[in-house]
């Protein structure tokens, strides 16, 4: 059944955006809380406007896992950005998409008449990823708690074990699909069989990955996008500094499989990295357009969810796009540039080769024919998530901003961006630029 | 106000309430904040006597002002205490009020939100019990010794057995306040609650009355009569450390009464008096409260202005514009801080996380500091900001450029101001299309120490930019002093040729601790070589180039031999002295062994004739301001009361014929400048 567009009243505008640079983990906490770097992402952004953080009419940001103090996060970041208390926010997760959904939600609300003015976006530190006490070690102390008494203590106390000790790693968990058992990486080597892709094609596409971030960062193309972020002790950070620039296939092929280990091929080299990253947009209504006379990166025409199974929730961009292009009658050449969030190199791949794949096309996206392949040269031209890292909650807004800069930057009309998301969903998002020549 | 039997209250209200409770408010009359004047005093007397004669269940002491309680003695009456036997007499009835309060049979509470200071928190420690606010602006101390005095309403004699000696001495001989939470910590006050349970806390005192708090043995023992020798001799040396007795003399004179008298309050209460009474006619003292007094005065020149800024935007994240942008997020403002590249602007984030940390302690607070500061390498802060400091490198062409290229996108109204110490504003304001708003903001180096900012005018410069200027200063809890636009300044000026007298004796070959030490015996808080290597030999250097160009003067050779060696002073390792670890190695001296009395002379008199020459060119306005500038930017014998006060302590005839003395003796560079005569003038006058 054709849905009708997403964003049916007034239209969305992207005024603005602007993100910190996406900083590799380095298997300890980094430097930055989730909040920080959101506060890092928008401030600056909301300096350049002509119209004062509280003129906005509400904060939306994604993040997959907050820490403990920073729940509702959307809320610590719009009262540190000083919007005052009057401006309400609110935090959106559904995984990796969370900053795309927030972009969403900003988009339907301007467009519905609820909003004129929304900051939206998506922030994550996973290196930050908790650590947590098993619920046998949490029974423990509630039972010890709850003692009163030398003897009752005693005898709680003396129920302890050493193995209560064993400390859940919240990244993992949050990795797995507690469905059906896998972990994402385990998800992308369902892809990697289901289309008999090779690791020499994993590796190669990250390589390139690498090469294009570098050459893009070379070139001064991501400057538009930075913003310089700043710890207490002195240090700056202005670059993604999870890229490569002398990645190699033979460095590459040296890496063991890290899911399947022993058997698979999807490996460190090959997936998106550990990363902690904010980016963040500045969506408007016409009138606010008008009002502030606001310049005008592009619009949110439209947007798509979608599901699928979540054994291979790596295809579920091609589930989220297909209907989505379908809707506005556009085909693979009728747009410009794709983004593609690199989860894993198997996933992309998998993506652009189901594409082409005429039973896949048919028994799974309903289509008569193939839906044709992605032209390599337009799809994440400035690298993605194998080079910049992947930090979940932000990816989608990061993806977006990146997209309107390289329609920019290119002079061209249309855009696709999109995302897999852990559990089985694909989400994409339809760009245009107007007064765009082509 | 409120009328006890025939007479009219004019400070206190009294109101009992359905409980029997009496709630007495302190409202002092035509103030926004509570002093323990001569008639609140007075007052209390009659009030407390009244009260005896119909017992209320409990009597509660608050305050009506929304500033907080009480800020202690009303500190310009102490001018009129000049006379030791009436000094003793007020103390003692004040005391004797304290007295009637304490000795109540019926439960009595401070209720103390905000300041809590000197006298004020003696009149709490005279009451059974206290609770206090627990909010930022609520301190309890006594800070006496800071006006060369201590307590005399019986607070030496309260605190010790109530939060133990060690920790009680610790406060009244530094005058460290403390907040609510800690004062709760240490015993201070019973409670320590946020506003919303002050009442309820009142209630649960009266309805279950606590026993009286003492605190535990060990922190009982060191007031045991054996122990008090030892303890009182560390004390003593602890003291000594920070302010040597000859210069303040109150610190040893609490450690006596202590050590002689712990085991006696009677006798102790009114050795305090009488002790008290004898601080408060010296000398120092009354110039303490004097310095005490041109604070109020400097903070006054920002007076008649409503300008209140929000957004400062500093240009410049070295040294200088990082700190200053720091300390301004700090007193709450937002700050931009403008520099070329995100990794000049780092180490200023740093220290000013380092600042915040110090300061504001708590990780929230420290992070809404930090959230306040932006980074801003594009200037993006200009547009917005209602101060706009400039605090680059000294070039004129690109303060110039810089100013050309700001001032448009300048709010209107916004103030400019440059942190310049060496280019006249004129030459800078050429530029601008409105050369009236540019002002001069000087500050000292370490901005978060240093009190004083120069507030520069220039020829062109609007008397209400001026204004607006103070005002700020003002808000950043910093004392602003107008200045008019010369070469150095005032305080600068002032200091070099201190400094460079400094320097020309090491050339003659004396001992560069010699020299310091005859310093510290006046009462500076550093030597001049010691301070000269701190600041930064190359720096010294360029300020008296500069300096020595419009004023004349010679430059010592020894200074620019040192700096062309390399030897810049602490930061480089060796200047005038070698460091070590951060410090100055020298010999240890013996601050009995009498040095030549030329050496302090040569010092004071370079610094004393500089004065007369600003004065006489109406750098600054008076001779109070002077005096103010001299002691804040400078750190100069406060005690002394500033130079100018003590020329005429010293008297003036005497002071010129050791000017003219030193003039023969050393030569061209003790020429009496005409300033002196203008003095003379002035002197007779008041």
């Amino acid at each position: 059944m054709q849905k009708d567009v997403t964003y049916n009243g007034r239209k969305v505008y992207v005024v603005d955006g602007s993100r910190t640079p996406q900083l590799k983990s380095a298997g300890t906490p980094g430097p930055f809380s989730a909040s920080d770097l959101a506060v890092y992402a928008a401030r600056s952004l909301l300096a350049r406007q002509p119209f004062s953080p509280d003129d906005l009419d509400e904060v939306i940001f994604g993040c997959v896992m907050p820490s403990p103090d920073e729940v509702n996060i959307a809320r610590i970041i719009a009262l540190r950005l000083g919007c005052g208390d009057r401006v309400p926010a609110w935090t959106v997760q559904r995984n990796c998409a969370s900053g795309m959904q927030a972009l969403d939600c900003a988009a339907q609300n301007i467009s519905s008449g609820r909003s004129e003015i929304v900051l939206a976006g998506g922030t994550e530190v996973m290196s930050r990823a908790p650590i947590l006490f098993s619920p046998a070690m949490a029974k423990w102390l509630a039972v010890l708690n709850r003692a009163r008494g030398f003897a009752p203590k005693l005898a709680a106390i003396s129920k302890f074990r050493p193995a209560l000790l064993k400390p859940v790693i919240g990244l993992i968990k949050g990795l797995s699909d507690p469905v059906v058992g896998l972990s994402m990486g385990q998800t992308a080597e369902n892809l990697v069989y289901k289309f008999q892709l090779t690791r020499e094609q994993l590796d190669q596409y990250a390589m390139e990955s690498h090469q294009r971030l570098s050459k893009a960062q070379d070139e001064g193309f991501l400057s538009n996008e930075i913003e310089a972020i700043y710890d207490s002790k002195g240090n700056c950070y202005l670059h993604d500094n999870g890229v490569r620039k002398d990645s190699n296939m033979e460095g590459l092929a040296k890496l063991k499989p890290v899911f399947d280990r022993g058997f698979g091929n999807v490996t460190a080299g090959n997936s998106a990295q550990i990363t902690d990253g904010a980016s963040c947009l500045i969506l408007a209504s016409e009138d606010a357009v008008k009002k502030y006379k606001l310049p005008v990166l592009g619009t949110i025409v439209d947007s798509q969810w979608a599901g699928l199974d979540p054994a291979q929730m790596g295809l579920g961009p091609v589930h989220a796009m297909t209907p989505l292009m379908q809707r506005h009658k556009i085909d693979i050449q009728d747009v410009d540039y794709w983004e593609i969030n690199e989860a894993f190199a198997a996933q992309v791949l998998a993506c652009t080769t189901a594409w082409q794949d005429e039973d896949y096309c048919k028994t799974e996206l309903g289509l008569d024919k193939v839906m044709g392949a992605i032209p390599p040269d337009r799809l994440n031209i400035d690298g993605g998530g194998i080079s910049l890292g992947h930090p979940v909650g932000a990816s989608g807004a990061r993806i977006v901003l990146h997209l309107l800069h390289v329609l920019e930057r290119n002079q061209a009309k249309r855009g696709v961006a999109s995302l897999c998301i852990g559990g089985g969903q694909g989400g994409a998002m339809l760009l245009e630029r107007e007064n765009a020549d082509g | 106000m409120d009328k006890v039997g025939d007479q009219q209250m004019k400070h206190w209200r009294l109101e009992v309430d359905d409980e029997n409770i009496a709630w007495l408010t302190l409202d002092y009359a035509d103030a926004s904040t509570n002093v323990l004047s001569s008639s609140v005093m007075e007052e209390l007397g009659v009030i407390l006597a009244d009260i005896i004669q119909t017992p209320p269940a409990a009597l509660v002491i608050q305050s009506g002002k929304k500033s907080g309680f009480i800020a202690g003695a009303d500190v310009s009456e102490f001018g009129s205490l000049c006379d030791g036997d009436r000094a003793f007499k007020y103390i003692r009835e004040s005391q004797e009020t304290l007295y009637q309060l304490e000795s109540f049979h019926f439960p009595t509470i401070a209720v103390i939100s905000g300041f809590c200071m000197g006298g004020g928190l003696e009149l709490a420690l005279a009451c059974r019990y206290r609770i206090a606010e627990d909010i930022p602006s609520t301190r309890l101390g006594l800070p006496e010794v800071r006006l060369g005095i201590h307590p005399g309403f019986g607070g030496s004699v309260r605190l010790p057995p109530l939060v133990g000696t060690v920790t009680a001495m610790d406060m009244i001989l530094t005058g460290r306040s403390v907040s609510a939470s800690a004062a709760r910590k240490i015993g201070l006050v019973n409670y320590s609650v946020p506003g919303r349970h002050l009442v309820n806390a009142v209630h649960k005192l009266i309805a279950s009355p606590p026993k009286k708090q003492k605190p535990a043995f060990l922190k009982r023992l060191p007031s045991h009569r054996l122990i008090r020798p030892l303890l009182a001799k560390y004390l003593r040396k602890k003291v000594a450390v920070k302010a040597p007795e000859h210069h303040y003399p109150s610190p040893y004179a609490l450690i006596d009464l202590w050590l002689h008298h712990a085991d006696d309050p009677e006798t102790m209460m009114e050795e305090e008096a009488r002790s008290l009474a004898r601080m408060l006619v010296r000398e120092s003292a009354q110039n303490l409260i004097r310095v005490f007094f041109l604070q109020s005065t400097l903070k006054g020149l920002g007076k008649g202005t409503d300008f209140k800024a929000k957004n400062v935007h500093v240009i410049g994240a070295g040294t200088m514009g990082g700190d200053i942008a720091a300390w301004c997020a700090l007193r709450g403002l937002n700050v931009s801080l403008q520099d070329r590249t995100p990794e000049s602007i780092a180490p200023a984030m740093k220290r000013a996380y380092k600042l915040f940390k110090k300061k504001l302690k708590k990780p929230r607070l420290v992070q809404e500091a930090f959230d306040r500061l932006m980074p801003d390498t594009q200037g993006l802060g200009v547009k917005r900001a209602d101060v706009i400091i400039e605090a680059i490198f000294e070039d004129l062409k690109v303060k110039q450029e810089l100013y050309q290229k700001i001032e448009p996108q300048m709010k209107e109204g916004a103030l400019l101001a440059t942190n310049t110490s060496s280019i006249p504003l004129e030459e800078l304001a050429v530029v601008l299309k409105d050369p009236s708003r540019l002002v001069g903001l000087h500050f000292f180096n370490p901005v978060a120490m240093m009190q004083l900012v120069e507030v520069v005018k220039g020829k062109d410069t609007d008397d209400e930019v001026v204004r607006k200027a103070a005002a700020f200063t003002g808000k950043i809890n910093r004392l602003p002093l107008r200045v008019k636009s010369t070469p150095g300044f005032l305080v600068n000026r002032i200091l070099m040729p201190y400094l460079m007298e400094a320097v020309v004796m090491v050339g003659e070959g004396i001992e560069p601790a010699r020299i310091d030490q005859a310093a510290l015996n006046f009462g500076m808080p550093m030597g001049p070589i010691e301070l000269a290597d701190t600041v930064g030999l190359d720096i010294c250097l360029s300020v008296a180039e500069i300096l020595s160009s419009h004023l004349g003067g010679k430059v010592p050779d020894v200074l620019r031999d040192r700096v062309s060696t390399g030897n810049l002073g602490k930061k480089s390792g060796r200047g005038f002295y070698e460091y070590r670890k951060g410090k100055a190695v020298k010999p240890k001296q013996d601050s009995n062994d009498r040095l030549p009395e030329d050496l302090q002379d040569r010092l004071i008199f370079r610094l004393l004739n500089e004065s007369a020459a600003c004065l006489r060119e109406g750098v600054v306005e008076d001779t109070d301001q002077l005096d103010a500038g001299i002691i804040f930017g400078t750190g100069f014998a406060p005690f002394r009361g500033g130079p100018m006060h003590y020329v005429k302590a010293k008297g003036l005839e005497d002071q010129i014929k050791r000017l003219e003395f030193l003039e023969q003796t050393y030569g061209e560079r003790f020429r009496k400048d005409e300033g002196w005569d203008q003095l003379r003038d002035q002197i007779i006058e008041s």
